[in-house]
């Protein structure tokens, strides 16, 4: 009876249009009414293991140095997962009978907003920027990379495939995938945060590949050729 | 002179700790830091059937297996999460965890490693 419940209440809430409640152009008071119980507005990002598992959504607190904002703008009106097993996979996850899998029963769904409340709430996360020392304006040059050299150094040179999908369905699902990455966050935000990504979240499972200054040129480059070849 | 003496160590420390990672907060427990920092490739079980194996062209190591696990010393254990595999000539896939983790809580993940494998090096 609780699960039919359940289950009614996801249909609704797939079915329903975007929330009534986010009517309105305060950006920022909706980002506080709306946002905060599962995004962190404020800082600091999580400095135990059990904050970063009890995390919901991305810390926002920063996300002007870190979004695109026709990026987010159009995300908010049409979500999707970018993290195939949610913010931290240990809570996602469900031994398989070859490997573990992601359990999605327990994934939820972002909210969507409409077209009004996305432009408000984007240009309220742009003014958001925390860290803006770890920034260094200008930095990306861009550059070409062939997809075949990026690849190679992705995957075979630093191994980074093992946890990041390069295409759909293809490569590790702990991290986010990266072939939109260049679509969804500023390329110098890209290089500070590959750097150092503890800079910016000191107990995060991306490990510190101490990447050559070039390569994290290079990376970038990468990342922009996979997003133009799955572009929408 | 005792206080300023005293004070100037405080600071030194405090720059020290900062400075290296893990020391900033108390050092984590080991079965938390396996499952936050291992289990995405050595899986729930430890046995190296973690959620990115997939497309992984290596197996992880299998940290259940006594026969695999006795073959390495806990110094190379060590090495092998602090600086990844490469550096003990095994696959660039086990990154270096020398960003996270302090030496504190690699000590005691190799500890952890041992409780795991039920095995110790050489036997």
């Amino acid at each position: 009876m609780k699960s039919l419940f359940s289950l009614a209440c996801i249909a609704l809430f797939l079915a329903a249009p975007p929330s009534p409640a986010l009517a309105g152009g305060d950006g920022m008071a909706l980002l506080k009414s709306e946002c905060s119980a599962c995004h962190n507005l404020t800082g600091p990002a999580p400095t135990t293991l059990a904050e970063l598992w009890a995390r919901k959504g991305p810390d926002l607190f920063y996300a002007g140095n870190k979004y695109r904002p026709e990026w987010l703008e159009q995300w908010l009106q049409n979500p999707r997962r970018i993290r195939p097993a949610g913010m931290f996979y240990g809570n996602h996850i469900k031994p398989g009978p070859e490997h573990d899998l992601i359990d999605k029963s327990t994934l939820k769904p972002h909210p969507r907003l409409g077209p009004a409340d996305a432009r408000a709430v984007t240009a309220a996360l742009m003014t958001l920027k925390a860290k803006s020392e770890l920034i260094r304006p200008g930095e990306y040059k861009p550059g070409r990379i062939s997809i075949a050299m990026g690849d190679l150094m992705f995957d075979k040179f630093r191994g980074c495939l093992a946890c990041h999908e390069i295409e759909p369905g293809y490569g590790g699902l702990s991290g986010p995938e990266v072939y939109t990455v260049a679509r969804r966050l500023q390329a110098d935000y890209l290089i500070s945060y590959m750097r150092n990504p503890q800079a910016w979240d000191p107990r995060i499972f991306m490990p510190n590949k101490h990447l050559k200054e070039r390569d994290l040129q290079k990376f970038v480059h990468y990342f922009r050729a996979l997003s133009e070849e799955d572009a929408p | 002179m005792n206080r300023q003496l005293l004070w100037a160590g405080m600071m030194v420390l405090a720059a020290w700790a900062s400075a290296t990672p893990g020391l900033v907060q108390a050092a984590e427990r080991a079965e938390d830091l396996y499952k936050t920092y291992c289990w995405q490739c050595h899986g729930m079980q430890g046995d190296g059937n973690g959620i990115n194996v997939r497309d992984m062209p290596v197996q992880p190591r299998d940290h259940t297996d006594p026969r695999e696990m006795a073959a390495r010393s806990d110094e190379e254990l060590f090495t092998a999460i602090k600086k990844g595999g490469q550096a003990i000539n095994k696959s660039v896939l086990m990154p270096p965890w020398d960003g996270v983790l302090s030496d504190e809580e690699i000590h005691a993940l190799v500890r952890y490693l041992r409780r795991l494998c039920q095995c110790r090096h050489g036997g």
